[in-house]
């Protein structure tokens, strides 16, 4: 029954979810109360052009050239949608739209574009030791994010005015909170892939708002989803041979349908 | 007015602390939206700002609330010692929250998240727990600390808000147009329970209206703006002044 734990990449892959799965868990709960599911999605999107950057200007570290992307790009997204007067959602899907072009464009130069395709889809099997690590630490740093600001975070989301008088700098905290996603994401963008990754992040947090009444039952129940869905979905890829990604957003779906009746049956 | 000026000098004497708004304006761009405002404001006394739509009212209360950059002074005098300080502590009922529904975050969550760093998304904390809850029991809302906050009436809402606003008991309590949302009865609820709490803790209270028969009612001091002051004083002053009938045209209260 274990036998897939014969092989070191069935075992960095079952480590990479055990690490990524609460980070989504986490994020997630937040990105669904702020409604911010266009914005993480477009941050996604964006990964392909970090990655293009980071080719281009010739970092040797891919990681380094994503990251401080990302960062920039997610402070430049909110900083936009702060200022903006008209619908927040379009200059994101204008940002996004851009920043994905240009990174198909620059990946395409010289027609080899399928050498990076990977990153549309993701390859949970050839992640390294490297970049779990890198998960890890993502890990650690989202958990002492989250238990220092969690707070300030959340007054904010519920009125900026009402949490200011109570000297809580609610904006520093949104910018630190979109630079994590941002981060997170491209750590993840590897295994998962562009297309789904914002899956990962919405679907647990979205299937335990309908079952959980208070904050802590959203976080346990957020986590328990998405780490069960990811574990599970590995091993259905594994004795499938379907993609793992696709398989663990499925898992989660049907999560979702579940609690979604369950809380509609709950209500009556 | 004059007299009147000085009979307010001789109650902040009286009482504790007073709060000075010197010169205050705020525009944006060309643009001014608020023109040298100047507003004393007591302990024990409630104020109310009314005016028409896009008079100003909220962008005074952001200002005084320092959420948008503006000129001029807010000084906060101690009578008894004569200090003057700049810092205060204001407390803020706002419009509305941003909640639905179906939100995962009871009372305590909610509260919690606003006085405290004990993340609410981990254990409750007992002690935490307890001093909510003496706080809602100030409003009389102590039962509702475990109910989802999207599934509390209008007027159990505003009554936890206004718990919020004076934990820790403030300076200046700031209500921004708090009657939206909740009927009659609620609004008339309201008014009662901000007076209670202006005479019981001998709150300076500032407060944003429409609803000019109960503001004749509770009101100590009634401003009417329109970028600028048009006119403050007693509430009967107030209502008989020209500007107060050009603003609201025939009205009558």
């Amino acid at each position: 029954m274990m036998d897939f734990l014969d092989y070191a990449f069935m075992r960095n892959a079952l480590l990479a979810i055990l690490v990524s799965s609460p980070i989504f868990a986490l994020l997630g709960t937040m990105v669904v109360n702020k409604k911010m599911a266009f914005f993480s999605d477009a941050i996604g999107h964006s990964a392909l052009c970090g990655i293009a950057v980071g080719i281009v200007f010739g970092f040797t570290s891919r990681s380094v050239s994503m990251v401080i992307f990302a960062i920039l790009f997610s402070m430049l997204l909110n900083f936009v949608k702060d200022r903006t007067t008209y619908g927040a959602d379009t200059i994101i899907s204008v940002f996004a739209s851009v920043a994905m072009s240009l990174g198909l464009v620059l990946l395409s130069k010289g027609g080899n574009f399928n050498k990076y395709s990977s990153y549309l889809v993701g390859d949970i099997l050839s992640i390294t030791t490297t970049e779990i690590i890198s998960l890890a630490v993502c890990l650690v740093l989202v958990i002492v994010f989250w238990t220092l600001s969690y707070n300030a975070l959340s007054s904010d989301n519920l009125n900026r005015g009402l949490a200011r008088s109570k000297g809580i700098n609610g904006k520093l905290y949104d910018y630190i909170f979109s630079a994590f996603i941002a981060v997170v994401i491209m750590f993840s963008i590897r295994w998962i892939g562009i297309l789904l990754i914002n899956s990962l992040i919405i679907l647990p947090a979205a299937s335990s708002r309908n079952i959980s009444r208070n904050t802590r039952a959203y976080h346990l129940w957020s986590v328990v989803f998405s780490v069960v869905a990811g574990v599970a979905g590995l091993l259905l890829s594994y004795y499938t041979g379907a993609p793992s990604g696709p398989m663990i957003v499925l898992l989660l779906g049907g999560a979702f349908f579940v609690t979604f009746v369950a809380h509609s049956f709950g209500k009556e | 007015m004059a007299e009147h000026s000085h009979k307010l000098k001789d109650v902040c004497h009286e009482h504790c602390h007073c709060i000075k708004i010197n010169g205050l304006s705020v525009s944006f761009g060309e643009e001014k939206i608020i023109d040298d405002v100047n507003l004393h404001m007591h302990c024990g006394e409630l104020t109310v700002l009314i005016g028409q739509n896009g008079a100003g009212k909220s962008t005074l209360l952001r200002a005084l609330l320092g959420q948008i950059p503006h000129e001029g002074t807010i000084e906060f005098k101690e009578t008894k010692t004569g200090n003057i300080s700049n810092v205060m502590k204001i407390g803020y009922v706002p419009q509305s929250l941003n909640i639905e529904r179906e939100i995962p975050m009871t009372v305590y969550d909610l509260f919690a998240s606003f006085i405290s760093k004990y993340p609410v998304w981990m254990f409750k904390n007992r002690k935490l727990y307890d001093k909510i809850k003496e706080q809602l029991k100030l409003f009389s809302v102590e039962d509702c600390i475990d109910k989802q906050v999207g599934k509390l009436s209008g007027g159990q809402l505003q009554r936890v808000m206004l718990s919020i606003a004076v934990t820790p008991m403030p300076d200046l309590l700031v209500l921004d147009e708090p009657v939206s949302g909740i009927d009659e009865n609620g609004v008339r609820d309201f008014y009662r329970l901000v007076d209670e709490m202006k005479r019981k803790h001998d709150l300076a209270v500032l407060l944003v209206s429409h609803d000019l028969y109960l503001v004749k009612k509770y009101a100590d001091k009634v401003v009417l703006l329109d970028n600028k002051i048009l006119c403050q004083g007693t509430p009967e002053e107030v209502y008989e002044d020209d500007s107060f009938k050009k603003t609201f045209g025939g009205q009558t209260v």
